[in-house]
Order: structure tokens, then sequence, then C-alpha cells
């Protein structure tokens, strides 16, 4: 019985806040702007280290304990190193796109939070096409990364580019697709109203939806196993070969604005946002965040990285009509059975699941490079 | 007053950006004048409180259309030289201009409607009455949706081996 006093509250939240708090327009944008600035940096910089800290418990080692209590400051030690590092381009590069490309990438990224609500009411835009601005902003970073590779002027970082796009247009069908069964059940694109909807968390009501977007965004965001283009050992570094100093940094932390958007994403759509029982929701919505960013280190450090016609075989042959019987089946259960959709449906849309996963893992297969028809 | 300054800003941009696509020698630069001037155009349906829409032309113009663009700029040889222009440069350019003309003397002399009801707000439930509810653009919808299916299967046909 999860969900059980979720109604209730809601109820004790009411709408805590009045849409243009702290009252008038700009102090609206203002304020916010600033809030989710500092939000997005602090949690950035306790992933940093939560990151190397877990991945060195998982893999029998101490991990950066020296700087600080518990290496507590080696993110701002790593910071205030990569501040003062020298700015190198290379001189055949495209200089002004060289320059462009972290802003483009980082930027669209920061931009997702603008519609992410803290509690009820509390984000910087209530849009009522919050989820498609979500989609369609998280497609432009991808475009920095492009930049990055063609301006270095350098083979690595160009493979590196053309595996990112493959892969992003690949798991952005699947990625879209699993949130229509969101939006089917919510019955609104604004993701206030989403959170305000999810009387029973919809990873309950959507578990193959949660799947299918929980690994195609990993593969949106380039993290392990789908991290081919940051292989090491095949691309010397990657996309951000030729990228030193500040510009580096910004790449790295787009790279982590990216893991914290799609947890909070999750967060937002399939764990129902910030409300929870006793706690405030704020607080709720951050310990969900970091959970679901545990989820990802713990991938990292268990799965080995997957090779390129294997990302493809999975978007395409697995994900892609998953996603694809997930909105029938949902559309289905919306249709026929409007007024059991909290309590009856869990069993039957978790079996269901079930039953898909396995069926469409038996029928896969790895084209080998071959296109089939 | 602020709506006006924000549309001509927009409308400068989007035509610098849609010049530099066609006058930088650069094709991967052009590429990305093409990115802002989709984005600017998206910045004017905002300011048209017309939100869906300009989400829709980010998603498909910027993340889709705009990266193919990319991709195929980078799978295509001799890049380094650039786009130099070639002997049709003189007709191209009549061609051109006809075209601008022909265009803008329609824009000019078409007798706008200008609807004097506020918009509609939030836009997504009517749109989608539109789209998909009865009396709709259903049919229309369907048609479009068979058409990208049967150019999908052409494509595959053929990119198929022999």
């Amino acid at each position: 019985m999860i969900g059980f006093n979720y109604s209730l509250g809601l109820e004790s939240y009411g709408r805590t806040l009045p849409p243009d708090w702290p009252g008038g327009f700009w102090w609206h944008w203002l304020v916010f702007t600033v809030i989710i600035l500092a939000f997005v940096m602090t949690v950035l910089l306790g992933f940093v280290w939560f990151e190397r800290r877990a991945l060195g418990r998982m893999q029998a080692r101490l991990g950066p304990n020296r700087v600080g209590p518990f290496g507590l400051l080696q993110p701002v030690a790593d910071a205030l190193k990569v501040l003062i590092k020298e700015d190198i381009v290379p001189s055949q590069a495209d200089k002004i796109v060289h320059w462009l490309a972290p802003v483009v990438t980082l930027v669209p990224v920061l931009m997702i939070f603008a519609v992410v609500p803290f509690q009820d009411g509390a984000l910087l835009v209530d849009l009522n096409i919050g989820l498609l601005y979500v989609v369609a902003v998280s497609a432009v970073p991808i475009l920095g990364i492009f930049m990055a590779g063609w301006a270095s002027n350098n083979k690595y970082t160009l493979i590196a580019a053309m595996r990112d796009v493959a892969s992003v247009i690949s798991y952005e069908i699947p990625v879209v697709l699993s949130l229509a069964g969101v939006v089917l059940i919510a019955g609104s694109l604004s993701l206030n109203q989403i959170v305000l909807t999810q009387n029973t968390p919809l990873i309950l009501l959507q578990p193959l939806g949660f799947l299918i977007f929980f690994i195609g965004g990993l593969a949106e965001i380039n993290r392990t196993p789908f991290d081919l283009l940051e292989a090491d050992s095949e691309l010397t570094a990657g996309f951000h070969t030729e990228y030193s100093g500040m510009k580096f940094a910004l790449f790295y932390l787009a790279e982590y604005a990216e893991a914290l958007a799609l947890s909070a994403l999750i967060a937002t759509f399939f764990l129902s946002g910030w409300r929870g029982p006793f706690l405030p929701p704020w607080l709720w919505f951050l310990l969900k965040i970091v959970a679901m960013f545990f989820v990802i280190i713990w991938m990292r450090a268990t799965l080995p990285r997957i090779r390129i016609d294997q990302l493809m075989a999975l978007a395409w042959k697995f994900l892609f009509p998953l996603a694809l019987l997930n909105i029938v089946v949902t559309a289905i259960e919306v249709l026929v059975w409007p007024e059991a959709l909290p309590w009856g449906l869990i069993p039957v849309n978790i079996v269901v699941a079930g039953i898909l996963v396995l069926f469409l893992s038996k029928k896969f297969t790895l084209g080998w490079g071959r296109i089939e028809v | 007053m602020a709506l006006d300054i924000l549309f001509w800003l927009l409308a400068t941009v989007s035509v610098g950006a849609a010049l530099a696509v066609v006058l930088l020698r650069d094709v991967f630069r052009s590429a990305l004048s093409l990115v802002l001037c989709f984005l600017v155009v998206a910045g004017i349906y905002i300011t048209l409180s017309a939100d869906f829409l300009a989400a829709v032309q980010v998603l498909i113009y910027v993340g889709g259309i705009a990266i193919l663009i990319v991709l195929a700029i980078m799978f295509t040889r001799d890049i380094q030289r650039g786009s130099p222009a070639n002997r049709l440069r003189i007709p191209a350019f009549i061609m051109a201009i006809l075209c601008f003309g022909v265009i803008s003397f329609a824009l000019v002399n078409t007798p706008w409607q200008i609807s004097t009801l506020s918009p509609t707000i939030p836009t997504t439930p009517a749109l989608a009455d539109k789209l998909l509810g009865k009396g709709g653009f259903i049919l229309p919808v369907e048609i479009a949706a068979a058409l990208l299916l049967a150019v999908l299967l052409g494509a595959i046909a053929l990119m198929r081996e022999k």
C-alpha cells in the first residue's frame, strides 16, 4: 500500500504560494532565477562529491577525502583549479564555434529547471506546455556537443560527436513516446499539474513508461552504460578532448546538470514530485532527486559500456516498440476504466509490463550491422 | 510597445541569420545560423501567444531537422573548401529576386483579417480539440501520418541491401 496518505498530504499543502510570489512579475522572475541557479550549482557540486565518494565505496577504495571533512570541499578545490588553468584553443579550430559550444550545451539544461516545481506553484513559470517545453529544450544541448566536436578540428572529437547524435536522435523517440503515457493519465502538459494529479506515484501506473524513460534518458545524457562518446580507450576524451580550463568545466557541469535534470524529471513525472508525508515538500523533492542520482551512479559502477550496434538496436528494436505498446495499453485503460485508475490498474500494469519486457527480450536480436527489411 | 520592440528585434535577427545562411562561406556556420533563425522564429511565435507552436518549432526544427542537416554536412566530402558559387550565380540571383518580389507582393496585397479576440489561454485543450476532436482536422492529421510512414518505408527500401 504505497501512496496511502498522499491525498491527505495534498490538503495540508494547499496552494502554499500565490502564482506570482513574491509579488510582481519581475520580482518573481528574479527570485526564482536566483533560486534555480543557486539550487542547480549547489546540488551539482554535491553530486560531483557524492558520485566520486559513492563510486569509491562501490569499488572498495576511499575516494577523495583530503580537502575538508569527508572530502566535502573537493569539488570547490577542483572548480578553483579549473578556473585558473590556461584556456587553450587549437590553432586550426573554428574559434567562434569553439567558444560558443560550452554555452550552447549548458544553458538549455539550466532552462529545463524553469518549469520544474519545487513545491505547489513554486516554479519560475507554470507553462501549460511544460512537458513539451522540457522535451524541446533538452534537444538543444546535442547541438553544443556537435559544435564542440566539429570546431575542435580533431577526428576523435568528430567521431564522438557523431556517436552522440546517433544515440540522441534514436533515443529521443522512445523517451518522448514514454512521456505520452504520463500525459494520458495526468491529462495535462503542465509539470505542476502532473504532480498535483499524482495521488499515486505514476511509477506504479506506468512501470513500463518509467523504465523506457529512464533507459532512454541515460542514453541521452550519455551516462554509463551508454557513454560511447566519452569512451577514453577509443576516443581519447571524447568530444571535449580539445577543451581545457573553464570551457572544459562548463562541459563537465553540463553533464552533471543533465544528470540532475533527468533525476528531477523522473521525480516529477514518476515519483510524484514534491509530494510526500511529514517532511517539507522541497526536502521530499531533493530526496527523490538524490535517490534517482544514486541509482544512476550505481549503474555506472555496475554495468560495462555497450557497443554502438547494441546501442542502436536497443533503441529501435526494443524500446521503440515497447513505447508504442505502452501508449496503446495506457490509452485503452484511460478510456475504458477511468474510475478504476488508481488501484485496480497497478497490478495489471506491472504484469503487462513484465510480460511485454520478457516477450520482447526473447525476440531481441542484433542486426550485426546489416539492415533487414 | 514592448511587444513592438521585441518584434523588430526578433525580425532583424531572424533576417540577419537567414542572410548569413546564404552568404557565409563556411557551410557548418551556415547551418548554425539556420538554427539561430529557427530559434528566433520560435521567439516570434511566443510573442504571438502561440506557445505550443513555438515549442514544436524548437523540438522539430532545432532538435530534428537542424541536427540532420549538420549530420549531412559532416558526411559531405570536400567540406573544407566551403560553398563556392558556381556558374549559375546570375540566373539564381534573378530567380531569387523574382521569388522575393512575388512573395512580398502577395503579402502586401492580401487583405489580412486581424482577429480582435484575445488569445485562448491555455492553448493546449483548444488545439487538441481542433486537431483530434469532432469536426476538427483529424483527417489531415491522419493523412500526414500515413504520408510520413510511406516516406519512412521508401527510405528503408532505398537503403536495403540488394
